[in-house]
């Protein structure tokens, strides 16, 4: 089944909120190689201005991802998952993600574009915490067409 | 400590930085980030699909280099806008592989005190991010 071009502009259910703490900052950014210590110790990202520890920004797509799953697994949608290549990926931060946020995040089909037997959809996901906005996830993937 | 506006100047350089690129790391970063892929993580498979080897996750190789910029600013608050194109993989054989990141101050803002900074990442010699730009806040 090909990508349903009628998704463009559809929004889905935010989810969440989902509690941020500590570890998982943590543990994201030690996976990434990121040794800062405003993503592991309090008083340093009290010292840089923060209220808590601090998220490295791309840790903003483990919200888009939670987000957008309503979008990419339905079956209507028409995304074979096993095609998909991550095209490009944007983030703007209102402010960093931050230990103690509960984030919510609501995804929105931006386009989806057809070229040459593949979709390129773009998809946004919007994060907030207690209704204000923290950051916005744009991804672009490609959907290879059949053979 | 952040950066201040008035020390830097388009045209000024950060890194290189070499970054090194470990399967073990890409395990932490399924878990970490919620992409389980094993294309990500098991050799057998990634090969039964036609790659060559283990890959790592576009968005790993997107967050190591971002460390680079973050630094440079400050830290990781500062970064404000972060995007790229994914070029080329970064293959991950079992004993690892090496990211060579760099980046150049692109334009400067100074109303906001905001720079744009432009990474280039190569992996092997291949760039692996195409038009990776960053936009951060700066004292």
């Amino acid at each position: 089944m090909p990508v349903n071009e009628d998704y463009v502009g559809r929004s889905f259910d935010p989810v969440g909120p989902y509690a941020v703490d500590a570890a998982m900052i943590a543990d994201f950014a030690a996976a990434i190689g990121a040794t800062d210590p405003v993503h592991t110790d309090p008083e340093a990202a009290r010292a840089a201005g923060y209220r808590d520890v601090i998220a490295p920004p791309t840790l903003a797509v483990r919200f888009d991802q939670l987000a957008s799953r309503a979008y990419v697994q339905d079956p209507e949608a028409g995304i074979d998952y096993s095609r998909v290549v991550h095209g490009e990926q944007k983030f703007h931060h209102h402010r960093p993600i931050t230990a103690g946020d509960q984030i919510t995040a609501q995804t929105t089909v931006d386009s989806i574009r057809m070229a040459g037997g593949h979709a390129m959809i773009t998809v946004r996901s919007e994060l907030s915490a207690d209704a204000e906005p923290v950051a916005t996830t744009t991804s672009t993937i490609v959907v290879r067409g059949g053979e | 400590m952040a950066r201040t506006f008035d020390e830097v100047s388009v045209g000024d350089t950060l890194g290189p930085v070499t970054i090194p690129v470990t399967r073990a790391a890409l395990v932490a970063y399924a878990g970490a980030s919620l992409d389980q892929n094993p294309i990500h993580q098991d050799e057998d498979f990634a090969k039964s699909v036609g790659l060559p080897d283990v890959i790592a996750h576009g968005m790993w190789t997107m967050g190591a280099a971002g460390t680079v910029v973050a630094d440079w600013a400050g830290d990781a608050g500062r970064v404000l806008d972060y995007g790229t194109r994914f070029t080329s993989m970064v293959v991950v054989p079992r004993d690892g592989a090496e990211l060579e990141v760099s980046g150049v101050v692109k334009s400067v803002d100074a109303d906001a005190k905001r720079a744009t900074v432009e990474l280039t990442a190569t992996n092997g010699g291949a760039k692996v991010l195409g038009r990776a730009l960053a936009v951060v806040q700066l004292d």
